[in-house]
């Protein structure tokens, strides 16, 4: 398992220097001990001696810097993951945006390759509102959105998917929007033909749009709290008042400088409502 | 003071790792453990992704400590017992806290014992104590190992008395383990080391 040393603070702190000035993107403020699990892991994988040799790389081949961006994001995600909390979308969350609406529009920040998207299409569509949602999904890592628009998965993959479909209570069975071929799983592209996928970075880019509903989930657990911080800022503002921000089910708001201006509605599935400004 | 196991009162931290077969000897140590038992203990235990709620409330059960999933960038407290979440890697991160992650399954399961311990080893250095209990697969053991290279204090649950030997005897086989302890030993040594820790902030 450990073929190069352990990277240390000073080093990792030289790489994200290098990174901005270079790149421009900022890990300056991401959480340290799952930074450097994926620098040692990068450091591993190419087999470079140490950090030096990973900036060198960096330095002499730009192409490798996407390769390096896919392999410091943690891309791991399910489709349906946590099922009582779409449970809760299904039963509480659009039914309450419905109310005195008749258009919703979701942005899934971080949407990784794609699995939280297909999920929430579904279960729209099993709602009969897939025509009346307008979804916009990003992520920071260029690679993973095309998988995410390409919505290809592995065989395997699918019996979580499954099984998590399976206690959300879907209507039908997750094989009824794909098909297999070859040991790989095609989803059926017609559910997210009104989704729009792009490339958006949370800790330099600004908010956009608003929102009715604002998935961060699993994201934010790779900030330190500062980050957070300013990236709640950024949710904050990508919302209508009285939106929903839904964030990881061990993730919490309540160390941030604006959580009052959030009130809880679900505190086991971290679902949120806007009430200020 | 009789003193059986010789303990040094440096130590700031316990991190505890079990898996198949450990559910017996970690409720038994959670309910020897006074309540005012001063360390922050972090327990890695296998479980079953998808079972989000009750084994905190199963481990609480029998104890005086509440027994708590921390929540992301939670700030660590004395004498707090942290369990890692369903599904999500614990480590202890730089600046007191907790971090969580989704990433990969390591040797196989998430939570992963080695992530749990190498990131506590590296914030404790010498001031840790790793504790590592029945199991099935090698979880835990490149942890043990880490612990050991930074001068903290090795503890495996004697493979004898374990239900299913593999974790400890992988532990023993890449490390030098300063204690092989059957659970009520473990329960001694813990209760040592409380009276030691509590003796000491009495001194003036
Ligand atoms: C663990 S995945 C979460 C996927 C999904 N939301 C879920 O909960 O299953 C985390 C995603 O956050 C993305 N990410 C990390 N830093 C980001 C940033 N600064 N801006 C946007 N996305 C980011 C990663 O690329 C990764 O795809």
């Amino acid at each position: 398992m450990s073929l190069s040393l352990d990277p240390e603070i000073n080093e990792l702190k030289q790489l994200t220097h290098y990174v901005k000035e270079k790149y421009d993107y900022d890990f300056k403020e991401y959480a340290m001990s799952s930074f450097k699990r994926r620098i040692k892991r990068i450091l591993d994988l190419y087999k470079f001696k140490d950090v030096d040799e990973l900036i060198t790389a960096l330095d002499t081949r730009e192409e490798f810097f996407e390769e390096f961006i896919s392999e410091i994001t943690v891309n791991v995600t399910e489709m349906f993951r946590d099922p009582t909390f779409w449970k809760a979308l299904k039963e509480h969350i659009i039914p309450n945006i419905m109310l005195n609406h008749n258009k919703i529009s979701i942005w899934h920040a971080g949407c990784s390759s794609g699995e939280e998207v297909y999920s929430m299409c579904i279960m729209l569509k099993e709602m009969g509102m897939l025509d009346k949602a307008k979804i916009v999904a990003t992520d920071i890592d260029r690679g993973i959105i095309q998988k995410a628009k390409n919505g290809v998965y592995s065989a395997k993959s699918m019996d979580t998917n499954k099984k998590n479909y399976l206690r959300y209570e879907g209507k039908f069975a997750l094989e009824d929007y794909c098909r297999e071929v070859n040991n790989e799983v095609l989803m059926d592209k017609s559910l997210v033909e009104n989704v729009s996928f792009r490339k958006h970075d949370l800790v330099q880019g600004s908010s956009f749009s608003k929102f009715d509903l604002v998935l961060c989930r699993n994201v934010m657990i790779y900030f330190n709290q500062t980050l957070q911080n300013k990236v709640l800022h950024k949710l904050h503002d990508s919302l209508f008042k009285y939106g929903y921000l839904a964030i990881g089910s061990k993730e919490s708001l309540i160390w941030c400088d604006i959580a009052h201006k959030f009130v809880v509605v679900n505190n086991e599935e971290k679902i949120y409502k806007k009430i200020k400004d | 003071m009789l003193s059986k196991y010789n303990i040094d009162p440096k130590y700031k931290a316990i991190v505890i790792g079990g898996s198949a077969g450990s559910f017996q000897p970690i409720t038994k140590i959670l309910s020897m453990i006074p309540a005012d038992f001063p360390l922050p203990m972090f327990l890695c235990l296998h479980r079953l992704k998808h079972v989000r709620t009750g084994f905190e409330e199963a481990l609480s059960i029998k104890s005086s400590k509440k027994i708590a999933e921390p929540l992301d960038k939670e700030l660590i407290k004395r004498g707090h017992v942290y369990l890692a979440p369903a599904n999500y890697h614990m480590a202890v991160e730089l600046g007191n806290s907790i971090s969580l992650s989704t990433e990969f399954l390591v040797n196989n399961s998430r939570p992963a014992i080695d992530i749990t311990f190498e990131s506590a080893s590296y914030n404790y250095r010498d001031k840790l104590i790793g504790i590592l209990l029945s199991g099935a697969n090698k979880d835990g053991a490149a942890g043990m190992k880490r612990i050991k290279e930074r001068n903290g204090l090795t503890i495996v649950q004697d493979p004898n008395e374990s239900m299913i030997n593999a974790m400890p005897n992988s532990a023993l086989a890449v490390t030098k383990i300063d204690h092989v302890l059957t659970v009520d030993q473990i329960i001694e040594f813990l209760l040592e080391l409380d009276k030691l820790l509590k003796n000491q902030t009495s001194l003036p």
